[in-house]
């Protein structure tokens, strides 16, 4: 059963010689023909490379030079720019866009000689919950293939879930990891703003995105983050903080840590059994030591989904105007003017999701409106981080749920975009303060997958990760994988 | 709040982003629809509040100017959709 390995598990068998990295990887591609029919969670498999990876890895470990992932391998998001494999960004707009350069996620990546198996699944741009805004196929949640598997890295979500890949990267604007992992019941993290460099990765909402690991466990994650955080000269909001071992915080020692529960995140319209499922969790928590206060008060909560979605389709506004149609990606060539051909290039390019934010940034920010909208919705948003400073001042960490639902059926929300923003409800806020934080596998409703979130101070990644650890070294959630 | 067909025709073309008839009604019966229900914002008291653009407390960030290699003039045109030799191809601005 080596597609349900972790990365430190096959890290064993591969540094002691019981599997060679050429056969974990077969085996990987040998699942991805098997499943994907099902599931679609790919936009490109790249084999040749894999193999090729795969056997430089091996000829690496024989001369025992490993380090954790080597050899290991990971599907990373469709707007991760890989050099030589196009980078779709699940859009009409890129679908042929070969890029010249790897990000520097990427390059670190390859340095640890990963094996990279695919470019997965998106809402196209990352804007989406469901991952039906991609341009190119819907992804289906292996746990109900009717359902989705939420968004926007629901390819990276469910390529891990359903054991294409032991790991992947995803990126998170508001939502965009832990969403997805907490509805197929992997665990996935959201650093700080800032902990992990951004070039070249294709830019949505720049304030608001960050690159983060989607796992089979916390120790993973940390693994993972050890490899790619970090300060980086190409990206200046990357920080030039050091970085620790993140795998040494991995004690199941909890006692005496401050949890809070923001009582706003129990909200209005949540499923039954997902709050149930979260308060047992919390309990759970409460018994490994921790120090829980229950009805915490976050009273600027519930306009974080409206400041958000300003200040996002905002800076997408502007990030989406380089799509013009010159320098590469899609260009409609059948015009008479050059500003019908970029309207017409933008047009058929860009699907109704990415336009819709387009428009609504785009007045947000325009004469006459910028004060009432923009301007407001920033001023909400040094509100919300006040509030967490405050609330942070007291707790180590906040714990809410992941979504305030299990995955919802495919086609249920696409038509109707606000029902869709909602559900972002409680991930969101914390890109709005650029705060860590990371989605854990919590129970299931009927089967489905439900997630919890563990919310920490900036920069505290290792405060999330020991709790969370604590939570998996006592339950087994995160062990249960889909029949598919 | 209510924005009219010609409000979004207008947006459009400070977006220069091509709509049809029907994308232009369902935009403008959507993007109403949400606007509507941020107003709530409005609900907030934010005098004296600074605005917020960034998270993090780095301002003014500065590195060295050195040089470094650059890619090959190829390869940053291989994804050019329209090329000239060694230019990008553009439309004649003026007409």
């Amino acid at each position: 059963m080596t597609n349900q390995l972790t990365i430190h598990q096959a890290h064993k068998l591969l540094r002691t010689k019981q599997l060679s990295s050429v056969e974990l990887t077969k085996a990987s591609l040998e699942r991805i023909r098997q499943v994907e029919p099902k599931v679609q969670a790919l936009v490109t498999v790249t084999e040749e490379l894999a193999l090729k990876q795969a056997q430089k890895a091996d000829e690496l470990i024989a001369t025992g030079d490993i380090n954790p992932l080597t050899g290991i391998p990971i599907v990373i998001k469709d707007n991760m720019c890989t050099k030589g494999i196009r980078t779709t960004c699940s859009s009409k707009m890129l679908e042929n866009f070969v890029p010249p350069y790897d990000a520097t996620v990427v390059e670190k990546l390859n340095d640890c000689g990963v094996v990279v198996v695919g470019k997965s699944n998106m809402d196209e741009f990352a804007m989406g919950s469901s991952t039906e805004h991609s341009a190119l196929f819907p992804t289906h949640n292996p746990w109900d293939l009717s359902r989705v598997p939420g968004g926007s890295s629901g390819g990276s979500a469910v390529a891990v879930a359903a054991g294409e890949t032991i790991y992947a990267l995803g990126s998170d604007t508001g939502g965009s990891i832990r969403q997805p992992a907490g509805f197929c019941s992997v665990t996935g993290l959201k650093p700080t703003y800032g902990r992990v460099s951004r070039y070249g990765l294709v830019a949505f909402a720049s304030s608001l995105d960050q690159i983060g690991p989607l796992t089979q466990d916390v120790t993973d994650c940390a693994l993972v983050l050890n490899a790619i955080a970090g300060y980086d000269t190409r990206d200046s909001t990357s920080v030039p903080y050091p970085t620790p071992d993140y795998t040494q915080c991995l004690t199941a020692d909890i006692n005496r840590l401050n949890i809070g529960v923001p009582k706003e995140y129990f909200v209005e319209g949540m499923q039954a059994e997902v709050e149930i499922a979260i308060r047992a969790a919390i309990n759970k928590l409460e018994e490994l030591g921790a120090r829980v206060e229950w009805e915490v008060a976050l009273p600027h909560t519930p306009y974080a989904l409206a400041a958000y979605y300003i200040i996002a389709p905002s800076e997408a506004s502007a990030n989406l105007a380089r799509y013009d149609g010159v320098k590469y990606g899609f260009s409609y060539q059948d015009a008479d003017s050059m500003w019908e051909a970029m309207e017409k290039t933008r047009q058929y390019g860009f699907g109704a999701e990415v336009k819709r934010r387009i428009m609504l940034g785009t007045y947000a920010l325009s004469a006459g409106y910028y004060d009432a909208w923009y301007l407001k919705a920033q001023k909400v948003r040094t509100l919300i981080r006040q509030e967490f400073d405050q609330a942070f001042a007291k707790f180590d960490a906040l714990v809410t749920p992941t979504s305030p639902t299990v995955p919802f059926k495919i086609g249920e929300k696409v038509d109707d975009p606000l029902q869709m923003y909602l559900a972002d409800v409680c991930t969101l806020p914390i890109n709005i303060a650029g705060l860590p934080a990371i989605s854990i596998p919590a129970g299931f409703a009927d089967g489905l997958p439900i997630g919890m979130q563990i919310i920490g101070k900036p920069f505290s990644e290792e405060t999330i990760l020991k709790i969370a650890h604590a939570y998996q070294q006592a339950t087994d959630w995160h062990k249960r994988r889909p029949e598919i | 709040m209510k924005l009219s067909r010609e409000q979004v025709l207008h947006i459009a073309l400070l977006a220069r982003l091509g709509l049809t008839e029907t994308e232009v009604d369902r935009l403008s019966e959507q993007l109403s629809n949400i606007l509507e229900s941020f107003e709530v914002l409005q609900q907030v008291d934010t005098t004296g509040i600074p605005p917020t653009a960034q998270s993090i407390a780095l301002q003014n960030v500065m590195k060295d100017d050195e040089d470094t290699a650059s890619l090959p003039q190829s390869e940053i045109l291989a994804n050019a959709p329209q090329r000239d030799g060694s230019f990008f191809r553009v439309r004649a601005v003026l007409e």
